[in-house]
Order: C-alpha cells, then structure tokens, then sequence
C-alpha cells in the first residue's frame, strides 16, 4: 500500500457515460472531472437523474450492461477504465468500497453477520479464520454495535435500520479500502442515527486517511461532512468548490434554487422556493446549458452555448459564464 | 387554540400489536385534537409509533383503549363493510405514491371514485377530477393518463387530488414527501400549506423530517416510544425544545450553512416497545437523567407555552 498520507488518491477526467436505450445512447455522465485526495470526504450533490448514482457506479466497474464509458479513473495512477473483470475483482472491496442507500437490501438476509464480514477479509487480506473473526469484533466495536460477539452470530433482520446501516458501514470498511463511496447513506435513517453515522464517517477518515465521497441531495449532510463539493445537474458538473463557499456563496442559480428548495433550519419559515419543472430526462438534454429552461437568469447565450466549468477563484469552478450570482449578498 | 372547530380528536388512544404471544403497546395513551385550517406535525424516530398513531386515527388499526371522535362520529375500525359516509370526510395520503395508485386505471378514473362515493355520477367525478388536478397544479389533460407517465412528485399530487376528491375536513398523510425528490419535497410541502388554508382542512401530517414539519406545521408533537412527550406551537418547540428529547432531535439536524459543523450524536436506539423501560421512557438515552426518572412516569404539563413529559424540566 502506497501513499495513506494526503495527496491525491483519484482522478476523474472527461468521465462520459453513455446508457443504450430504445432511442440509441443517452449520456447519463457528461464530461465529469474531479479528484479526491486522501483522508478527504468530498460531496457530490444533485437530484435524482443527475448522473451521480452512474459516476459512483463507474467506479466500480458496475454500469449497466451495454454502457459506453470514455475518459478516465485514474486511483493512484492506476487507470481502472479498462481493466478486466479479474482485475476489478482486486479492486473493488479492497481499494474502493461502496455504501448504498437502502440498509435492508444490501445485507444478505440469510446469512450471519459474521459471515459476510469476514467473507471479503479472508479473500482479500488472506487472513486466517479466527483471525478475520477477531478483526471482525473490532469492527463492529468501531461502529458502536453492542455485543459483537453476538451479532456476528445474528441475521440482518434482527437489527434495526440504523444498525443495519452501521453493519453495512463495517463490511465496507473489513478489507481496509483507501477510497469509501457512500451513495445516500443516510437518507433512509432518522436525523439521530443519521447524526451518529456521520461522526463515524468523520472520525474513520481522520484516524485511518481514508477518502470518501458522499452522494446526497441533503444539503445539510454535505454541509456536515464533506470539505468539497461537486453539484451535478444532467450529468455535467455545474459548480465545484469548498463547501464553505459554495453553501455560503452559491455562483450557480442550481446550487442556489437546491439551497431554497430543500426544507433547512436556517431557511426558518420563509416558504420554501421550488425550482420549477424537474430535471431532464436521459436524452432530453436541452442544449445550451442544460439548467437553462429552469433557470431565472437565463439569457440567449444560455440556450445555445454549453458552459464548461471554469475557475472563478481559487479550487470554486463555475457552468455558468453570466455569472448572475456574482454580486449576490 | 383548537377549541370550537376540532375536526378530530384522539383521547387517551392506544393500539397493541400481538408478536409471538405477546402484547406489545406500540401507542400508548395518546391525546391529540386537530382543529380545521390547522396542521398539525408528528415526529419521532422509526419505531415510535408515529405511524400507527396515525394509521389509527383513520380506522385502519382498531385500538386497545381511548376513542377517536371525527366531526362527533366515532371513527370505527375499517372491516368488511362499508365505510359510514359520515367518515367520508376523514381521508388518508400515504407514503408511497407508487404503490398507492392502481397502475392499471387512469388518473381521471382515480379520481373519480372519489366523487362517485359522495354519490355523484361518473360524469361528475371526470369532470371534477380536471378541476382537482388543476388545484393540485397538474394540467387537466392529466386525466386521461395513466399514473406511470408520471413522476413521484407528480403521482404524490394525484393522490392528493384523489382525497379531494371526497371533499375532506381532515386529512392523515403519513410521510407524504418523504419518496420524492428534493425539488418535489417544496412543491409537496407549499401545496399542503395552502389546501390547509383554503379548503379549510385539519391536517396530520407525519414525518421523520423535523424541517419538513417545521416548515409547514402549526403545531407539532414530538413521539417516543408510543407516547407524546412534547406538544406545542411548532415555532415554540422548535426554537426552545424543552423536553430532552426534542432537543436531541432539533440538535441532530445537520445545517445546510457550510460551517462544516457535526451534528449531535444521539446514543442508543429506540427501546423495544414489548418491554419499555420503567418510569420516564426516555430515561435510558436522557442527558438530564435522574434516579426518580427510572421510577417516576411522568405525563404531559404545561411549561413554557408547551406540554412536555419531563419531570425535571417541569420542577424548573
């Protein structure tokens, strides 16, 4: 293992993802450059349909079968577009590992605990048995599960959401990986279990390095957790920056009307502002930029040109050349 | 405040579940009255009997004890037969939009039904249902649709038109926005708001999303473990929770402000309901917890504008 330091651990460039459907290939992922360094928990923010599931998932090498992918993914130099199934095999779990929403379909339902937990270990790390089972204990302790020893007997059903959702989290964790993706982890949880969750996720990237990038449409978990923050709309990146600034500071009318749209403390009673329409679906892109027929400040340029993110100031990149946001308090 | 024009009213409510032999309270005692124009908020975590709480409230589960009166008609559980028209009036909006709406009919048909219950023709109900969906802010065309043209937000809006179509005074939504999309969850929310307001509706609306419900709400009342343990104007309890429970929830809820602040860990989870702890419920997770509180159960009291259950909050 090379670089637990800090540093850059991935880079995306140019990532496109073309999905086949009845009307050819639709680009869920459009041009999409970021990267993540170590220890790092970077955000990427959108609604549904925005491409962030299909960036998470290519990754992994998990597209849907038939899916066209150009660019690159490059973690630690290594370029993982390409690579063959075998190869995948020795990355996925060990170097990059995935939390999913939904904490009742991702643990297998007749299975031990144990036994999912230690599965991965023993293949990846080639641990022995009782030894998996030990480290398997301490990862349970590591997310606070009460009685490890009993769990790693027990089934997914005789926990609760949150639990089950803290198992998941181990699992991920169980062969050490250096990159964590977790795609809405905790949407389905309540805001304590959620507010438990997201202190776990910051004191593993702080103790062991780890990156990690969380996918959500919660602002607030962004806000929470991550330094960075990527906010996607139809597959192309609309602004990327510090979370500070960008939450601050919204540039994009997008970043803004997520921020009016979404039911937040700080928004008090003020009624909260829908964005009008709902986002394009695969192969309804419009041209020009593609937040343009929901946009309030849109002008002719808009309707024709793509906007490309550009730096506006130091790591804050912006798909928005008129930059109606700029003078904004 | 809810004095005159209750609509509905729960008293001393509870409903039991049987689980392997057992008997386990899963709402236990509860008061609560919803007055037209007014909505009111439940929250808690998963498990603490919210949802049946409301899933009682409409006569979908029958209770263990209390009564639940709706415009002075006892709201009786649902069976076989029909349902009194006197209870017309008392509508459920359920979670999942998908599932909630028969895939095989069209929109208009949906909708419908509902007029055709009150005793009107199907005529009638096509042509209300383009007036329904016009309230709702879908195109009246939508009628001749079927539901999975459409999308979670939309559907949610069906439905929604769908118990209009009834002409309620009170409606139970149990987690209403909580399948959509961000985007959606606004236009949800905003739409709620102004029915209430202008078809002059008591609401329930149950949520797990605190800003969801402080939102919209007028009032809200905080659930745990089968019981009420705050109640009060929505503003009051949101800005100064005096149960410590309330306050661990409002203090949980990461804030969208880029301060790059963690919110507050609760510890534990919701007790099992088959066994709850003895004297106050919330004793084993409370900050504030005293010996007396493992052997005094304390009811709701005034303090500060608000009920609360909380017997060291209430000597204060």
């Amino acid at each position: 293992m090379t670089g637990t330091g800090t540093g850059e651990l991935l880079r995306v460039d140019r990532l496109t993802v073309a999905l086949p459907t009845r009307s050819g290939y639709h680009k869920a992922v459009d041009g999409l450059s970021f990267a993540v360094d170590a220890g790092e928990v970077m955000g990427i923010a959108g609604e549904s349909g925005s491409g962030k599931t299909m960036t998470a998932l290519s990754l992994f090498g998990l597209l849907p079968h038939g899916a066209r992918v150009t660019g690159s993914i490059r973690l630690d130099g290594t370029e993982l577009l390409g690579l063959t199934s075998k190869q995948l095999r020795a990355i996925r779990g060990r170097q990059i590992a995935m939390v999913s929403q939904d904490p009742s379909t991702a643990l297998h339902p007749i299975l031990p605990i144990g036994t999912q937990l230690t599965e991965h270990m023993r293949y990846h790390l080639g641990v022995s048995k009782s030894e998996a089972a030990s480290r398997a204990t301490g990862l349970l302790e590591t997310v606070r599960i009460p009685d490890p020893e009993q769990a790693l007997r027990s089934y997914a059903g005789q926990f609760s959401g949150g639990m089950r959702q803290r198992i998941a989290i181990a699992i991920a964790l169980a062969a050490e990986p250096r990159l964590l993706v977790a795609d809405e982890p905790t949407t389905a949880l309540d805001v304590t279990v959620q507010a438990g969750i997201l202190r776990l996720l910051d004191r593993l990237c702080r103790e062991r390095g780890m990156a990690v990038i969380v996918i959500t449409h919660d602002l607030g978990v962004m806000s929470a957790t991550a330094q960075r923050l990527c906010v996607m709309y139809a597959g192309r990146l609309a602004e990327a920056g510090p979370t500070s600034q960008l939450l601050g500071r919204p540039r994009h009318p997008y970043t803004r009307g997520l921020l009016d749209a979404l039911p937040h403390p700080e928004a008090g009673r003020a009624p909260l502002v829908p964005i009008g329409g709902s986002p394009p679906s695969l192969g309804r892109v419009p041209a020009g930029c593609p937040f343009h027929p929901r946009c309030k400040y849109t002008q002719p340029s808009c309707t024709t040109d793509r906007p490309d993110p550009e730096p506006i100031t130091d790591g804050h990149l912006l798909a928005c050349p008129p930059d109606p946001l700029r003078a904004a308090p | 405040m809810t004095e005159g024009n209750t609509v509905l009213e729960l008293s001393a409510v509870a409903v039991e579940y049987g689980r392997r032999g057992q008997r386990v309270r899963a709402v236990d005692g509860v008061d609560l009255a919803v007055a037209r124009g007014e909505i009111v908020g439940l929250v808690g975590e998963s498990g603490c009997g919210k949802s049946t709480l409301a899933r009682a409230a409409v006569g979908l589960e029958p209770l263990a004890a209390g009564t639940v009166t709706f415009e002075g008609h006892d709201v009786i559980p649902m069976g076989r037969r029909r349902r009194p028209a006197s209870l017309r009036g008392l509508q459920m909006v359920f979670q999942d939009p998908y599932e909630s709406l028969n895939p095989r009919r069209k929109v208009g048909e949906l909708i419908a039904d509902g007029v055709r219950l009150g005793g009107g023709s199907r005529k009638d109900g096509l042509q209300r249902a383009a007036e329904l969906l016009d309230r709702v802010g879908l195109p009246a065309t939508a009628v001749d649709s079927y539901p999975h043209e459409f999308s979670g937000g939309q559907r949610q809006r069906i439905a929604i038109a769908r118990t209009l179509a009834t002409q309620p005074s009170c409606l139970i939504a149990d987690e209403p926005i909580s399948a959509l999309d961000a985007s959606a969850q606004a236009q949800i929310a905003n739409m709620l708001g102004k029915l209430v307001r202008h078809a002059d509706l008591g609401v329930v609306l149950v949520s797990h999303d605190l800003s969801v419900v402080r939102q919209v709400a007028d009032r809200v009342a905080v659930m745990y473990l089968g019981r009420i343990v705050e109640i009060g104007d929505t503003e009051v309890v949101w800005t100064h929770p005096q149960h410590p429970y309330t306050e661990a929830l409002v203090a949980a809820i990461p804030h969208a402000d880029g301060a790059g602040i963690l919110p507050v860990d609760l510890p534990g989870d919701v007790p099992d309901p088959a066994s709850p702890p003895a004297g106050c419920r919330f004793h084993p997770r409370c900050p504030l917890v005293q010996d007396s509180c493992r052997e005094l159960d304390q009811r709701l009291v005034r303090v500060a504008g608000r009920e609360i259950a909380c017997h060291i909050r209430s000597q204060n």
